[in-house]
């Protein structure tokens, strides 16, 4: 069972937009382009990044694989699923008409 | 990830935690590479502990992983007590093994389908009624013009289908010199079709196969003759075999898995029925009637039809009955056609041992809840050892749910490695007790296959029984309310309490299969010692036939020739022996009244022969050479009793009814068994071997048995011999079967002895895993008790008060376990009664047995315990 985690929807929602943008990216190069894209804003917890992105691959959104780098070290990198593709359309869509829903308060309220 | 490495993924947890820290450390590195300060970095990122729980959480499947980690805990318990578990582990095996070997029996007897189409559809037509001595009863035989006129009735209801009973029959491939036994049956041509059974080579029989009388001399072999006698050569088909005077062409080999319809028997021939010349008899009931209901026939339907075609016949079948009396010949009419079920085949092998496999299985299943109360009580104690553990771990958070699955996975290991064990011997001993069911000369031969059906029964059975003894010690381990139990147990009587409700229902189940163990003892040992009137000590016996009819001075002179020999005392000559099932009865009348009410069996027997089997001669003489059927007759005690109210009868007449034959009694001899051992001894006429035919002269025979008692203890020693004697003394005869007459008595308590032995087998088992219960319980509630006792001899309490203070409660338990056990006895006896032969059920011996060897076994498991009291007070106190 996956745990409940407060961040659960938007950080989804981001890596695998990044993903889908750019492919083949370690967890750290997912966080840093998340908080650079972003202006800083968003910073991402970086205790809940791992745990979502094995959430993620177990729910087969995102595909991970061990490469080697340079110095000999292994990383692991992960890239975007067909259904990641999908499931990220939906958690946009899903967001547009919550963020629209919201500015519609702001507006009219 | 799927489903599968998430399994998988259990079973290399150490990499899975080794892949999350290495994807973290490259994290760090990163972070470090990026300009952070490393401790910042690993503080921002967290404990890596805490990631590996949440990572390693999505990656493996966490109830798949407790349960590993139950199994690899429960399999340490198990190996912290050897001695106890593997107490457990065989005791479990022992009865899993028995269980499933019953099963395997029974199913393969009784419950296994035919291997053929539409099985669910098959029913034996069976008339049910009173027979002619009065007695209710079904009986399956049928005249085979009857099923042809049933057969025209039902055609577009349901296909009938004739088969003969499954006989043993000489035929031969060459020469006389080469006759060999084989299983045959005479079986409609449609059989074929309709169980869509496909031929292995060459063709099947068809309809048109079984049309004319004597007219299609054609042979279909089973696969399994195949094999065993001509190793599968296809040549086989065209080539021909005679039996009796008809020489019959084998057409083909009938595919696997079929093996006839006789459960017990494996057929190895099939002709056609038009080739036994019982169809054109209307009084030969020698074929039992298949009915295979088209899709969507309701029984019913085709019985009410076939019951009229049946009464019709049997309305004409009365017009020659004129002599029966009234209410034998409305018995007659009144039978009622029944349609029972055949899924699993029909034979006398499944109708003699029913009731006997049922009550075994019975007792086996009990036998397995003894074990499993065992079991059970040996996890309660431990259980309690563990309290402290429980306790444990619900203050560390574990769920109720989590620690009965930890406690049930220990079970499930002792109950696995018993359904192993018991496996092995289920594969073993069902086959031994098979090879025990019938006589040696003639073995069943039951298909015994393991597959899905026994492999689930055993799967079935060892989970329930995980339940039976686990679920109630695990499910108390997790009701531990961890503050009570770790200040020294809320209720330490709960516990005991409960072993002592094991302890008394094992000492009822004990108790039951002691006494119904007990009542086939007894009746194995009535039956086996019974007098039967005759000697069957040094006789053999010889059946010997004659290729076509020779004439009695043939006979005779063998009888002349054998008694020559060396070591041979008497000899002599009979239709059959005494014993071996054959039987031919009449009903008489004395002195020109009405037919008597009950029948008299007949047998031929030259002279010498009351001399031979050793019946005592009362009065009148024995037959003399000049004898011959029909004109004299020696009768039985019985006999006399029966139809002369006890008068000496030497010197009077009687008639037969069936055929108007006078008889003039000459001898008067002492009663022995004819047909069977359980029976009162009928009343019985002997009447001379030879017959006069009717034209004058003597009726040339073609059968016969010769019965001859040797001088030497062992009259085997000379089968041999004698078999070629007999041959030698006249070329024509030719010896069909050997028996000592003491085989064919045995064979008539074959079932009593196997049931006596298994029963015994089992009881003994019972008292001893009960024996182990009861000590294993007093043990527990010494040491549960240590403080207690401590205490009072502290403060001058007797051994003797000690003893009785912890023996008393389980004592009290077995008292009661026993007189439900005997409640249980008494209700349960009155189903198997059909299987006790002089027994009753409140016989004191039939009760003292059980109640002894109960009380012995509780004495002997008290003794241990009671020594174990006699310790040192001040050792037992200072333990804590």
């Amino acid at each position: 069972m996956p745990k409940a985690e407060s961040l659960q929807g938007s950080i989804d929602l981001l890596v695998l937009k990044i993903l889908s943008r750019r492919s083949r990216l370690h967890g750290y190069a997912i966080m840093t382009a998340i908080q650079n894209i972003s202006g800083e804003v968003l910073r991402v917890e970086e205790g809940s990044l791992y745990p979502a992105l094995h959430r993620m691959e177990e729910a087969g959104w995102i595909r991970a694989e061990w490469t080697t780098k340079d110095n000999g070290r292994r990383t692991r990198i992960y890239e975007l699923t067909a259904a990641g593709k999908k499931q990220l359309g939906e958690e946009e869509s899903r967001w547009q008409s919550v963020a629209a829903a919201i500015n519609r308060v702001l507006r009219e309220a | 990830m799927s489903l599968r490495t998430r399994m998988a993924n259990v079973f290399r947890g150490a990499r899975v935690n080794r892949e999350i820290d290495e994807e973290l450390e490259a994290h760090l590195e990163e972070a470090m590479a990026s300009g952070r300060d490393p401790e910042e970095a690993r503080r921002a990122l967290g404990s890596p502990l805490r990631h590996r729980e949440g990572s390693r959480d999505a990656q493996i499947l966490t109830w798949l992983d407790s349960l590993v980690a139950d199994a690899g805990f429960g399999w340490r318990q198990l190996k912290k007590s050897k001695i106890t578990s593997a107490a457990a582990i065989l005791s479990l095996a022992l009865a899993i093994g028995a269980c499933t070997a019953a099963f395997r029996l029974i199913d393969a007897l009784l419950l296994r389908p035919l291997p053929v189409s539409g099985a669910e559809r098959l029913f034996v037509v069976a008339r049910h009624g009173l027979n002619m001595n009065g007695a209710p009863g079904t009986f399956d035989g049928t005249e085979y013009p009857l099923f042809q006129r049933m057969r025209a009735t039902v055609t577009d209801q349901a296909e009938l289908i004739a088969l003969s009973y499954d006989a043993r029959m000489d035929l031969t491939y060459g020469s006389d010199e080469e006759m060999e036994k084989v299983h045959l049956q005479y079986v409609s041509g449609q059989m074929f079709g309709s169980f869509g059974l496909r031929p292995a080579v060459g063709r099947l029989l068809t309809e048109s196969d079984d049309d004319k009388p004597g007219g299609h001399p054609y042979a279909v072999l089973s696969y399994d003759y195949w094999t065993s006698r001509f190793g599968k050569n296809p040549q086989v088909v065209g080539r021909t075999f005679r039996m009796g005077d008809a020489l019959y062409e084998i057409v083909g080999v009938i595919d696997q898995p079929f093996t006839g319809t006789e459960p017990g028997t494996v057929t190895d021939i099939f002709v056609p029925t038009m080739m036994n010349e019982g169809v054109t008899h209307r009084d030969w009931s020698w074929i039992r009637v298949m009915a295979q209901l088209k899709p969507g026939i309701t029984g019913e339907s085709v019985r009410a039809k076939l019951q009229g075609s049946f009464r019709a016949f049997q309305e004409e079948q009365a017009k020659n009955l004129a002599g029966l009396p009234k209410q034998k010949l409305a018995n007659f009419l009144n039978q009622k056609i029944v349609l029972e079920p055949a899924a699993a085949g029909i034979s006398a092998m499944q109708q003699d041992n029913r009731p006997g496999l049922v009550a075994l299985g019975v007792l086996v299943g009990l036998v397995l809840l003894i074990a499993c109360a065992n079991v059970a009580n040996l996890m309660t104690a431990q259980a309690a050892a563990r309290a402290r553990e429980m306790a444990l771990r619900i203050s560390l958070g574990a769920g109720r749910a989590r620690l009965v699955q930890l406690v049930l996975v220990e079970s499930a290991w002792i109950a696995l490695l018993a359904a192993a064990i018991g496996g092995l011997l289920a594969w073993w001993s069902a086959p031994f007790v098979v090879g025990r069911i019938n006589p040696p000369d003639n073995p069943v031969r039951i298909s015994l296959p393991v597959d899905w059906r026994v492999m689930g029964f055993a799967l079935v059975l060892t989970l329930a029984v995980t339940f039976l003894f686990g679920l109630i010690p695990a499910l108390q381990a997790s009701a531990i309310k961890p503050t009570s139990a770790l200040k020294g147990g809320e209720d330490p009587h709960s516990r005991r309490r409960l072993m002592n409700a094991l302890i008394a229902a094992q000492v009822a189940f004990c108790f039951l299969v002691l006494f119904v163990a007990g009542m086939f003892v007894t009746t194995f040992e009535r039956l086996s010692h019974q007098p039967n009137g005759f000697s069957a000590e040094r006789v053999i016996t010889f059946d010997t036939v004659a290729r076509t009819p020779q004439p009695p001075v043939f006979w005779n002179q063998v009888v002349e020739h054998l008694k020559a020999r060396p070591g041979v005392e008497a000899v002599a000559l009979a239709g059959w022996p005494l014993l071996d099932g054959n039987g031919w009865n009449g009903f008489v009348a004395v002195d020109g009244g009405p037919p008597s009410q009950a029948l008299a069996y007949f047998l031929g027997v030259s002279r010498g022969w009351v001399d031979a089997v050793k019946i005592r001669l009362i009065d009148g003489r024995d037959f003399v050479e000049s004898d011959a059927y029909p004109g004299t007759a020696i009768v039985n005690k019985a006999f006399a009793r029966a139809y002369f109210g006890g008068e000496d009868p030497v010197g009077r007449s009687f008639e037969r009814t069936a055929d108007h034959t006078h008889f003039q009694i000459v001898g008067l001899v002492g009663d022995a068994r004819y047909r069977d051992m359980r029976e009162p001894i009928t009343p019985t006429v002997y009447v001379p071997f030879q017959s006069v035919q009717a034209g004058g002269g003597l009726q040339p025979i073609s059968k016969g048995t010769y019965i001859v008692r040797t001088a030497g203890a062992n009259p085997l020693a000379l089968a041999g011999t004698l078999r070629q004697e007999i041959s030698r003394a006249r070329p024509e005869f030719r010896v069909s079967r050997v028996r000592t007459q003491q085989e064919i008595n045995d064979a008539h308590t074959v079932r009593e002895r196997l049931l006596a032995m298994l029963a015994t087998f089992f009881s003994a088992v019972a008292l001893l895993l009960s024996g182990i219960g009861l000590y294993g319980v007093l043990h527990y509630s010494v040491l549960q008790r240590r403080r207690e006792i401590g205490i009072r001899i502290a403060v001058g309490a007797q051994d003797s008060n000690i003893a009785r203070l912890v023996t008393e409660e389980v004592f009290a338990m077995v008292m009661a376990g026993a007189v439900a056990g005997l409640a249980l006895g008494m209700v349960s006896v009155r189903y198997i009664e059909s299987l006790f032969y002089q027994v009753k059920a409140t016989d004191v011996g039939m009760l003292a047995f059980p109640s002894l060897a109960i009380l012995g076994a509780a004495l002997l498991a008290a003794v241990p315990v009671i020594r174990a009291v006699r310790i040192d007070p001040v050792t037992m106190l200072r333990v804590e």
